[in-house]
Protein backbone atom coordinates (compact mmCIF):
# COMPACT_ATOMS: atom_id res chain seq x y z
CA UNK A 1 0.00 0.00 0.00
CA UNK A 2 -0.59 3.36 0.13
CA UNK A 3 -0.89 3.96 -3.69
CA UNK A 4 -4.82 5.67 -3.69
CA UNK A 5 -5.28 4.34 0.02
CA UNK A 6 -5.66 7.97 1.82
CA UNK A 7 -6.25 9.24 5.27
CA UNK A 8 -9.56 10.02 6.87
CA UNK A 9 -8.11 13.64 7.21
CA UNK A 10 -7.24 13.91 3.47
CA UNK A 11 -10.11 12.44 2.62
CA UNK A 12 -12.31 15.14 4.61
CA UNK A 13 -10.36 18.16 2.91
CA UNK A 14 -11.65 17.09 -0.19
CA UNK A 15 -15.52 18.18 0.76
CA UNK A 16 -16.27 22.40 -0.17
CA UNK A 17 -19.76 23.76 0.36
CA UNK A 18 -21.53 23.58 -2.74
CA UNK A 19 -21.24 20.41 -3.94
CA UNK A 20 -22.93 17.95 -5.99
CA UNK A 21 -22.25 14.45 -3.89
CA UNK A 22 -23.37 11.24 -5.83
CA UNK A 23 -24.00 8.58 -3.57
CA UNK A 24 -24.03 4.75 -3.91
CA UNK A 25 -26.99 2.49 -2.15
CA UNK A 26 -29.99 1.39 -1.78
CA UNK A 27 -32.27 1.75 1.36
CA UNK A 28 -29.38 1.87 3.54
CA UNK A 29 -27.87 -1.28 2.10
CA UNK A 30 -24.62 -0.59 0.20
CA UNK A 31 -24.27 2.75 1.36
CA UNK A 32 -20.58 4.49 2.16
CA UNK A 33 -20.99 4.81 5.63
CA UNK A 34 -17.56 5.84 6.51
CA UNK A 35 -17.38 8.49 4.25
CA UNK A 36 -20.93 10.30 4.78
CA UNK A 37 -19.43 10.28 8.22
CA UNK A 38 -16.44 12.13 6.71
CA UNK A 39 -18.63 14.50 5.03
CA UNK A 40 -20.61 15.62 7.96
CA UNK A 41 -17.10 15.94 9.51
CA UNK A 42 -15.62 18.19 6.87
CA UNK A 43 -18.43 20.48 7.79
CA UNK A 44 -19.30 21.14 3.92
CA UNK A 45 -22.99 22.56 3.43
CA UNK A 46 -25.35 23.49 0.68
CA UNK A 47 -24.56 20.13 -1.49
CA UNK A 48 -26.85 18.88 -3.97
CA UNK A 49 -26.79 14.88 -3.85
CA UNK A 50 -27.70 12.53 -6.55
CA UNK A 51 -28.89 9.26 -5.40
CA UNK A 52 -31.31 6.10 -5.97
CA UNK A 53 -33.34 7.39 -2.15
CA UNK A 54 -32.52 9.03 0.38
CA UNK A 55 -32.57 6.31 2.78
CA UNK A 56 -34.31 6.41 6.48
CA UNK A 57 -34.27 9.96 8.73
CA UNK A 58 -30.69 9.87 10.14
CA UNK A 59 -29.89 6.67 9.03
CA UNK A 60 -26.77 5.88 6.68
CA UNK A 61 -27.65 8.88 3.87
CA UNK A 62 -29.95 10.14 6.25
CA UNK A 63 -27.43 11.73 8.21
CA UNK A 64 -26.55 14.31 5.58
CA UNK A 65 -30.76 15.92 5.79
CA UNK A 66 -30.33 14.93 9.10
CA UNK A 67 -27.87 17.54 9.85
CA UNK A 68 -29.00 20.12 6.92
CA UNK A 69 -26.04 20.08 4.25
CA UNK A 70 -27.73 19.27 1.57
CA UNK A 71 -29.98 22.22 -0.49
CA UNK A 72 -31.41 20.01 -3.22
CA UNK A 73 -31.23 16.10 -3.60
CA UNK A 74 -31.84 14.28 -7.63
CA UNK A 75 -33.15 10.78 -6.74
CA UNK A 76 -36.49 8.28 -7.29
CA UNK A 77 -37.15 8.39 -3.82
CA UNK A 78 -37.99 10.21 -0.71
CA UNK A 79 -41.01 8.19 0.75
CA UNK A 80 -39.09 6.71 3.87
CA UNK A 81 -37.53 9.44 5.42
CA UNK A 82 -39.60 11.19 7.11
CA UNK A 83 -37.12 14.31 7.53
CA UNK A 84 -36.58 14.97 4.17
CA UNK A 85 -40.49 14.25 2.94
CA UNK A 86 -41.02 17.40 6.07
CA UNK A 87 -38.13 19.20 4.97
CA UNK A 88 -39.85 19.42 1.25
CA UNK A 89 -43.24 20.26 2.54
CA UNK A 90 -41.57 23.12 4.64
CA UNK A 91 -39.51 23.84 1.52
CA UNK A 92 -36.50 23.83 2.75
CA UNK A 93 -35.12 21.19 0.44
CA UNK A 94 -35.58 21.18 -3.33
CA UNK A 95 -36.30 17.53 -4.33
CA UNK A 96 -35.78 16.49 -8.53
CA UNK A 97 -37.39 13.39 -8.90
CA UNK A 98 -36.21 11.02 -11.74
CA UNK A 99 -37.73 7.32 -12.75
CA UNK A 100 -34.87 5.08 -10.95
CA UNK A 101 -33.68 3.55 -14.42
CA UNK A 102 -33.15 6.86 -16.24
CA UNK A 103 -31.57 8.35 -12.83
CA UNK A 104 -28.89 5.46 -13.03
CA UNK A 105 -28.50 5.67 -17.18
CA UNK A 106 -28.39 9.51 -16.41
CA UNK A 107 -25.19 8.68 -14.23
CA UNK A 108 -23.69 5.83 -16.61
CA UNK A 109 -24.00 8.63 -19.71
CA UNK A 110 -21.93 10.94 -17.31
CA UNK A 111 -18.97 8.71 -17.15
CA UNK A 112 -19.09 7.07 -20.64
CA UNK A 113 -19.43 10.26 -21.77
CA UNK A 114 -22.60 10.43 -23.23
CA UNK A 115 -24.78 13.40 -23.83
CA UNK A 116 -27.91 11.39 -23.15
CA UNK A 117 -30.52 8.35 -23.88
CA UNK A 118 -33.62 8.12 -24.87
CA UNK A 119 -36.29 6.06 -23.13
CA UNK A 120 -39.74 5.33 -22.78
CA UNK A 121 -40.27 5.54 -19.08
CA UNK A 122 -42.05 8.70 -18.07
CA UNK A 123 -43.57 9.54 -21.52
CA UNK A 124 -46.72 10.97 -20.96
CA UNK A 125 -46.21 12.01 -17.12
CA UNK A 126 -45.16 14.53 -15.29
CA UNK A 127 -41.86 13.47 -16.17
CA UNK A 128 -42.19 15.19 -19.76
CA UNK A 129 -42.23 18.46 -17.50
CA UNK A 130 -38.58 20.02 -18.78
CA UNK A 131 -37.85 17.50 -20.72
CA UNK A 132 -37.25 16.97 -24.40
CA UNK A 133 -39.21 14.86 -26.59
CA UNK A 134 -36.94 13.25 -29.32
CA UNK A 135 -39.02 11.13 -32.50
CA UNK A 136 -36.28 9.20 -33.72
CA UNK A 137 -36.28 9.74 -37.50
CA UNK A 138 -38.76 7.97 -39.60
CA UNK A 139 -39.67 5.25 -37.25
CA UNK A 140 -42.56 7.52 -35.51
CA UNK A 141 -41.31 6.60 -32.06
CA UNK A 142 -41.28 9.07 -29.36
CA UNK A 143 -39.04 9.30 -26.22
CA UNK A 144 -38.02 11.27 -23.59
CA UNK A 145 -33.95 12.71 -23.61
CA UNK A 146 -32.63 11.97 -20.15
CA UNK A 147 -29.46 13.78 -20.11
CA UNK A 148 -26.02 13.19 -18.69
CA UNK A 149 -25.61 13.66 -14.92
CA UNK A 150 -22.04 14.20 -13.27
CA UNK A 151 -20.78 15.14 -9.87
CA UNK A 152 -17.85 16.90 -8.48
CA UNK A 153 -17.51 14.14 -5.93
CA UNK A 154 -18.13 10.27 -5.79
CA UNK A 155 -19.20 8.23 -2.66
CA UNK A 156 -18.73 4.95 -3.30
CA UNK A 157 -18.66 1.42 -1.10
CA UNK A 158 -17.49 -1.55 -2.06
CA UNK A 159 -16.75 -5.04 -0.77
CA UNK A 160 -12.95 -5.37 -1.33
CA UNK A 161 -10.34 -2.17 -2.40
CA UNK A 162 -6.91 -2.62 -3.34
CA UNK A 163 -4.12 0.29 -3.94
CA UNK A 164 -4.44 0.30 -7.29
CA UNK A 165 -8.18 1.59 -6.63
CA UNK A 166 -9.98 -2.33 -7.80
CA UNK A 167 -12.94 -2.86 -6.46
CA UNK A 168 -14.70 -5.75 -6.01
CA UNK A 169 -18.70 -5.59 -4.56
CA UNK A 170 -20.75 -8.40 -2.95
CA UNK A 171 -23.91 -9.46 -3.36
CA UNK A 172 -26.63 -6.66 -3.76
CA UNK A 173 -24.60 -4.04 -2.11
CA UNK A 174 -23.43 -3.02 -5.73
CA UNK A 175 -26.53 -1.06 -7.17
CA UNK A 176 -25.53 2.34 -7.85
CA UNK A 177 -22.30 2.13 -6.93
CA UNK A 178 -20.84 0.77 -9.65
CA UNK A 179 -22.05 3.73 -11.96
CA UNK A 180 -21.47 6.06 -9.61
CA UNK A 181 -17.65 5.33 -9.72
CA UNK A 182 -17.57 6.29 -13.31
CA UNK A 183 -19.00 9.68 -12.93
CA UNK A 184 -17.65 11.74 -10.65
CA UNK A 185 -14.53 14.36 -10.51
CA UNK A 186 -13.30 12.71 -8.14
CA UNK A 187 -14.13 9.01 -6.94
CA UNK A 188 -14.05 8.25 -3.29
CA UNK A 189 -13.83 4.60 -1.92
CA UNK A 190 -15.49 3.03 1.44
CA UNK A 191 -14.09 -0.67 1.16
CA UNK A 192 -14.86 -3.71 3.90
CA UNK A 193 -11.48 -5.45 2.85
CA UNK A 194 -8.34 -3.64 1.58
CA UNK A 195 -6.24 -5.82 -0.23
CA UNK A 196 -2.83 -6.54 -1.62
CA UNK A 197 -2.33 -5.57 -5.22
CA UNK A 198 -3.21 -8.42 -7.49
CA UNK A 199 -5.39 -10.25 -4.55
CA UNK A 200 -8.81 -9.69 -5.27
CA UNK A 201 -8.04 -11.47 -8.82
CA UNK A 202 -8.66 -9.95 -12.41
CA UNK A 203 -11.83 -11.89 -12.93
CA UNK A 204 -13.23 -10.37 -9.68
CA UNK A 205 -12.98 -6.83 -10.23
CA UNK A 206 -16.03 -4.84 -10.46
CA UNK A 207 -14.76 -1.42 -11.11
CA UNK A 208 -11.34 -1.24 -12.15
CA UNK A 209 -8.82 1.44 -10.25
CA UNK A 210 -8.60 3.46 -13.08
CA UNK A 211 -11.87 5.13 -12.05
CA UNK A 212 -11.17 5.30 -8.46
CA UNK A 213 -8.93 8.17 -7.24
CA UNK A 214 -9.13 7.68 -3.19
CA UNK A 215 -9.75 4.75 -0.75
CA UNK A 216 -10.41 5.59 2.80
CA UNK A 217 -7.49 4.34 5.30
CA UNK A 218 -8.42 1.66 7.64
CA UNK B 1 -59.71 -15.24 3.73
CA UNK B 2 -58.69 -11.36 3.92
CA UNK B 3 -58.59 -9.07 0.61
CA UNK B 4 -54.63 -9.38 0.17
CA UNK B 5 -54.65 -13.03 0.26
CA UNK B 6 -57.61 -13.18 -1.92
CA UNK B 7 -55.82 -10.78 -4.58
CA UNK B 8 -52.51 -12.60 -3.82
CA UNK B 9 -53.11 -16.28 -4.94
CA UNK B 10 -55.48 -14.83 -7.96
CA UNK B 11 -52.39 -13.35 -9.01
CA UNK B 12 -50.22 -16.41 -8.19
CA UNK B 13 -51.90 -18.07 -10.76
CA UNK B 14 -51.20 -15.51 -13.56
CA UNK B 15 -47.29 -16.76 -13.42
CA UNK B 16 -46.46 -19.20 -15.55
CA UNK B 17 -43.28 -21.90 -15.59
CA UNK B 18 -40.23 -19.93 -16.48
CA UNK B 19 -41.46 -16.55 -16.04
CA UNK B 20 -39.04 -13.86 -14.89
CA UNK B 21 -41.38 -11.93 -12.29
CA UNK B 22 -40.78 -8.50 -10.17
CA UNK B 23 -43.54 -7.75 -7.12
CA UNK B 24 -44.06 -4.93 -5.44
CA UNK B 25 -43.43 -3.77 -2.06
CA UNK B 26 -46.39 -4.78 0.09
CA UNK B 27 -49.03 -6.69 -1.15
CA UNK B 28 -47.49 -7.72 -4.53
CA UNK B 29 -44.86 -9.56 -2.45
CA UNK B 30 -47.51 -12.06 -1.14
CA UNK B 31 -47.66 -13.39 -4.46
CA UNK B 32 -44.75 -15.49 -4.15
CA UNK B 33 -45.77 -17.26 -1.04
CA UNK B 34 -49.47 -18.93 -3.58
CA UNK B 35 -46.99 -20.36 -6.41
CA UNK B 36 -48.88 -23.38 -7.63
CA UNK B 37 -47.00 -26.92 -7.27
CA UNK B 38 -45.03 -27.39 -10.36
CA UNK B 39 -44.49 -23.67 -11.44
CA UNK B 40 -41.03 -22.80 -11.16
CA UNK B 41 -40.28 -18.71 -11.83
CA UNK B 42 -37.46 -16.48 -10.88
CA UNK B 43 -38.03 -13.41 -8.98
CA UNK B 44 -35.95 -10.13 -9.91
CA UNK B 45 -35.87 -7.52 -7.56
CA UNK B 46 -34.53 -3.61 -8.76
CA UNK B 47 -32.05 -3.14 -6.57
CA UNK B 48 -29.63 -5.87 -8.62
CA UNK B 49 -30.54 -9.69 -7.60
CA UNK B 50 -32.49 -12.39 -9.71
CA UNK B 51 -33.41 -15.50 -8.16
CA UNK B 52 -34.21 -13.96 -4.11
CA UNK B 53 -36.42 -15.94 -1.90
CA UNK B 54 -38.18 -15.21 1.15
CA UNK B 55 -35.27 -15.25 4.02
CA UNK B 56 -35.06 -19.27 5.03
CA UNK B 57 -35.80 -19.53 8.33
CA UNK B 58 -32.81 -20.32 10.44
CA UNK B 59 -30.52 -18.36 7.75
CA UNK B 60 -29.08 -15.03 9.53
CA UNK B 61 -29.72 -11.95 7.09
CA UNK B 62 -26.79 -10.39 5.59
CA UNK B 63 -26.67 -6.65 4.90
CA UNK B 64 -25.36 -7.68 1.25
CA UNK B 65 -28.09 -9.73 0.34
CA UNK B 66 -31.54 -7.46 0.83
CA UNK B 67 -34.60 -6.30 -1.57
CA UNK B 68 -35.84 -3.20 -3.40
CA UNK B 69 -37.12 -2.32 0.32
CA UNK B 70 -34.01 -3.23 2.05
CA UNK B 71 -34.89 -5.99 3.83
CA UNK B 72 -33.17 -9.69 4.08
CA UNK B 73 -33.74 -11.94 1.56
CA UNK B 74 -32.56 -15.30 0.76
CA UNK B 75 -30.59 -16.79 -2.65
CA UNK B 76 -31.66 -19.65 -4.29
CA UNK B 77 -29.15 -21.77 -5.92
CA UNK B 78 -27.91 -19.86 -8.96
CA UNK B 79 -28.70 -16.84 -8.25
CA UNK B 80 -27.06 -13.36 -9.46
CA UNK B 81 -26.20 -10.09 -8.19
CA UNK B 82 -25.63 -7.01 -10.43
CA UNK B 83 -25.70 -2.79 -11.14
CA UNK B 84 -28.81 -0.69 -10.97
CA UNK B 85 -27.94 -0.16 -14.84
CA UNK B 86 -28.17 -3.93 -16.03
CA UNK B 87 -31.07 -4.44 -13.10
CA UNK B 88 -33.13 -1.69 -15.11
CA UNK B 89 -31.44 -2.75 -18.52
CA UNK B 90 -33.63 -6.25 -17.75
CA UNK B 91 -36.76 -4.32 -17.05
CA UNK B 92 -37.03 -2.16 -19.69
CA UNK B 93 -35.29 -4.00 -22.22
CA UNK B 94 -38.45 -6.61 -22.40
CA UNK B 95 -36.02 -9.52 -20.55
CA UNK B 96 -38.89 -8.87 -17.47
CA UNK B 97 -42.00 -11.26 -17.98
CA UNK B 98 -43.88 -10.28 -15.57
CA UNK B 99 -44.48 -7.14 -12.79
CA UNK B 100 -47.26 -6.95 -9.98
CA UNK B 101 -47.76 -3.71 -8.86
CA UNK B 102 -50.08 -1.89 -6.68
CA UNK B 103 -52.46 0.77 -7.65
CA UNK B 104 -54.22 4.06 -6.22
CA UNK B 105 -56.15 4.49 -9.67
CA UNK B 106 -56.73 2.31 -13.19
CA UNK B 107 -58.71 4.07 -16.13
CA UNK B 108 -60.71 2.70 -19.33
CA UNK B 109 -57.17 3.16 -21.14
CA UNK B 110 -55.87 0.68 -19.20
CA UNK B 111 -53.51 3.73 -17.44
CA UNK B 112 -51.95 3.22 -13.87
CA UNK B 113 -51.62 5.80 -11.34
CA UNK B 114 -50.09 4.94 -8.30
CA UNK B 115 -47.44 6.58 -7.37
CA UNK B 116 -48.07 10.22 -5.91
CA UNK B 117 -51.12 11.90 -4.49
CA UNK B 118 -50.39 15.54 -5.03
CA UNK B 119 -50.24 17.71 -1.78
CA UNK B 120 -49.95 14.41 0.22
CA UNK B 121 -48.04 11.82 -0.64
CA UNK B 122 -45.28 12.52 -2.77
CA UNK B 123 -42.51 9.87 -2.34
CA UNK B 124 -41.11 9.30 -5.54
CA UNK B 125 -41.88 6.92 -8.95
CA UNK B 126 -38.70 4.71 -7.93
CA UNK B 127 -38.66 2.21 -10.13
CA UNK B 128 -42.46 2.15 -10.68
CA UNK B 129 -42.35 4.20 -14.26
CA UNK B 130 -39.57 1.86 -15.48
CA UNK B 131 -41.73 -1.35 -14.41
CA UNK B 132 -44.79 -0.71 -15.85
CA UNK B 133 -42.94 1.40 -19.19
CA UNK B 134 -41.00 -1.70 -19.47
CA UNK B 135 -42.78 -5.29 -18.11
CA UNK B 136 -44.03 -7.45 -20.69
CA UNK B 137 -46.58 -7.63 -18.64
CA UNK B 138 -48.19 -5.77 -16.10
CA UNK B 139 -50.72 -7.43 -13.35
CA UNK B 140 -52.27 -4.42 -10.80
CA UNK B 141 -53.23 -5.92 -7.09
CA UNK B 142 -55.06 -3.71 -5.49
CA UNK B 143 -58.45 -3.12 -3.36
CA UNK B 144 -61.17 -2.63 -5.43
CA UNK B 145 -62.36 0.81 -3.66
CA UNK B 146 -60.71 2.72 -1.17
CA UNK B 147 -63.06 3.82 1.47
CA UNK B 148 -65.78 3.11 -0.34
CA UNK B 149 -64.35 5.11 -3.65
CA UNK B 150 -64.15 3.42 -6.53
CA UNK B 151 -60.12 3.15 -8.03
CA UNK B 152 -61.55 2.30 -11.26
CA UNK B 153 -62.26 5.22 -13.15
CA UNK B 154 -63.01 6.53 -16.49
CA UNK B 155 -59.72 8.63 -16.43
CA UNK B 156 -57.18 8.66 -13.34
CA UNK B 157 -57.23 11.95 -11.83
CA UNK B 158 -53.89 11.24 -10.00
CA UNK B 159 -50.35 11.52 -12.18
CA UNK B 160 -49.98 8.70 -14.68
CA UNK B 161 -47.08 6.22 -13.96
CA UNK B 162 -47.12 5.26 -17.35
CA UNK B 163 -49.23 5.64 -20.53
CA UNK B 164 -48.92 1.97 -21.46
CA UNK B 165 -52.10 0.12 -20.50
CA UNK B 166 -51.64 -2.64 -17.79
CA UNK B 167 -52.76 -6.00 -19.08
CA UNK B 168 -55.07 -7.66 -15.94
CA UNK B 169 -56.29 -5.81 -13.01
CA UNK B 170 -57.28 -8.18 -10.19
CA UNK B 171 -59.01 -6.93 -7.26
CA UNK B 172 -60.89 -9.02 -4.22
CA UNK B 173 -64.19 -8.30 -6.24
CA UNK B 174 -63.28 -9.27 -9.81
CA UNK B 175 -60.54 -9.86 -12.30
CA UNK B 176 -60.37 -7.27 -15.30
CA UNK B 177 -58.57 -7.76 -18.34
CA UNK B 178 -57.40 -4.47 -20.65
CA UNK B 179 -58.08 -5.30 -24.43
CA UNK B 180 -58.40 -2.36 -27.01
CA UNK B 181 -62.13 -2.01 -26.52
CA UNK B 182 -62.15 -1.40 -23.30
CA UNK B 183 -62.18 -2.86 -19.71
CA UNK B 184 -63.28 -6.72 -19.96
CA UNK B 185 -64.80 -8.42 -16.63
CA UNK B 186 -63.39 -11.86 -16.74
CA UNK B 187 -63.65 -13.07 -13.33
CA UNK B 188 -65.87 -12.31 -10.36
CA UNK B 189 -64.90 -13.31 -6.78
CA UNK B 190 -66.77 -15.85 -4.65
CA UNK B 191 -70.30 -14.14 -3.24
CA UNK B 192 -69.58 -11.36 -5.50
CA UNK B 193 -72.19 -10.58 -8.17
CA UNK B 194 -71.57 -8.51 -11.89
CA UNK B 195 -74.13 -5.84 -10.31
CA UNK B 196 -72.01 -5.11 -7.21
CA UNK B 197 -68.82 -5.12 -9.65
CA UNK B 198 -70.63 -2.78 -11.99
CA UNK B 199 -71.65 -0.35 -8.19
CA UNK B 200 -68.28 -0.04 -7.39
CA UNK B 201 -66.36 0.73 -10.74
CA UNK B 202 -66.99 4.22 -11.97
CA UNK B 203 -65.20 3.08 -15.45
CA UNK B 204 -67.38 1.08 -18.20
CA UNK B 205 -67.14 -2.59 -18.13
CA UNK B 206 -67.83 -4.65 -21.19
CA UNK B 207 -69.70 -7.59 -19.47
CA UNK B 208 -69.83 -10.87 -21.40
CA UNK B 209 -72.11 -13.40 -21.40
CA UNK B 210 -69.53 -15.52 -19.50
CA UNK B 211 -67.84 -14.06 -16.60
CA UNK B 212 -66.27 -16.75 -14.49
CA UNK B 213 -65.84 -16.93 -11.00
CA UNK B 214 -62.37 -16.12 -9.49
CA UNK B 215 -59.78 -19.63 -8.77
CA UNK B 216 -57.78 -18.82 -6.68
CA UNK B 217 -53.87 -20.65 -6.13
CA UNK B 218 -54.21 -22.94 -2.79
Amino acid sequence: MPGKIRSRDEIIAQFKDGQTVMCGGMHNHGTPNALIQCVIDSGARHLTVISIDSADANLTLGRLFHHRLVDKIITSYIGRNTEVVAMLEAGEIEVEFVPQGSLVERVRCGGAGLGGVLTKTGLGTVVEEGRQIVEVNGTGEKYLLETALRADIGLVRARMADPLGNLAYRGTMRNFNPLIATAADLTLVDADMLMDVDEIGIDRIGTPGVYVDMVLAK
Amino acid sequence: MDDKTLIARRVALELKDGDLVNLGIGLPTMVAQYLPPGIDVSFQSENGIVGMQALPAGVSPSADLTDAGGAPIGALPGAFAFDSAMSFGLIRGGHLDITVLGGLQVDELGQLANWMVPGKMVPGMGGAMDLVSGAKRVIVAMTHTAKGAPKILKRCTLPLTSIRSVDLIVTEMAVIRTTPEGLVLSEVAPGVSVDQVLAATQAHLIVPDDVSVMAVAA
